[in-house]
């Protein structure tokens, strides 16, 4: 389920630096929270993100349990080459979402 | 034996005290600055650290710590020589002192990134930039929040 936001300009000039943003939908629950009956409420959180742009990695994340409900990031590239970006995440018990955004690069 | 008022009085203190001991025990939830020192040392190994070149953009007071804007950019060329290879946050007093890393590169272009963070309590929160040169430089922030994260009853 593509469960996430993606925001990368539609086009760009060759050189330009442009900002991506992704917020995805997740939980996050930390694993340090307890329910009204005292039981410790089990560690759910995505741990990784990784951005490619046309199969090369340009920026990879990790996520502890100290990163808000529904993961927002933003960061930056270089517009090389039209093409692909490819958003991973992947987190506990096997979570494992994936997106894409295409850019023109003139 | 009919049990005194004092009897019971001080029985019930006795349970008081031993019902509290365990739940005092129960929230050391809270990363010492030790552990944050262990955390950072994990990622610098010895090398030194210098204050400078990182921003940390955070607001200063926040109402709710359960999602804290947070922003951080470190003052570099980023060339094929001279770039920011990673970006490393941790906090002072979160049950964990890691918040999270990221790995950027020459292709970046600027070394600038934004999530949103949980805080636990009003603390310190310490931004480390690791270069190409492998210098690491940091910068700390003082957050002050209203209502902690993290810990909460979940309902």
């Amino acid at each position: 389920m593509a469960a996430a936001l993606i925001n990368v300009p539609a086009k760009a000039r060759r050189g330009d630096v442009i900002e991506i943003r992704t917020l995805t939908s997740h939980i996050m629950e930390t694993g340090f929270r307890r329910t009204a009956a005292g039981d410790l409420v089990p560690r759910d959180i995505i741990t990784s993100f990784t951005c490619r742009y046309n199969g090369t990695e340009i920026f990879r994340a990790d996520f502890y349990p100290a990163i808000a409900a529904n993961p927002y990031l933003s960061f930056f590239t270089v517009a090389k080459e039209s093409g692909r970006f490819d958003f991973e995440w992947i987190g506990d018990n096997g979570y494992s979402s994936t997106a894409s955004a295409s850019i023109t690069v003139e | 034996m009919r049990t005194t008022r004092r009897q019971f009085l001080s029985l019930a203190g006795t349970v008081t005290a031993a019902g509290t001991i365990p739940i005092v025990t129960l929230r050391p939830l809270e990363a010492t600055p030790a552990m944050l020192n262990t955390a950072i040392r994990n990622v610098v190994g010895e090398a030194p650290i210098r204050t400078g070149k990182v921003k940390l953009d955070i607001p200063p007071l926040v109402e709710n710590g359960n999602t804290v804007p947070m922003t951080v950019s470190v003052a570099s060329p980023m060339t094929a020589t001279d770039y920011v290879k990673s970006i490393h946050v941790f906090n002072e007093k979160n049950p964990q002192p890691n918040i999270g890393n990221f790995h950027l590169g020459p292709s970046s272009g600027r070394a600038q990134v934004s999530t949103r963070i949980r805080l636990a309590d009003s603390q310190k929160v310490v931004a480390i930039a690791r270069l190409s040169d492998d210098s690491f430089w940091q910068v700390a922030a003082d957050v002050v929040v209203t209502l902690a994260a993290c810990t909460e009853e979940v309902n």
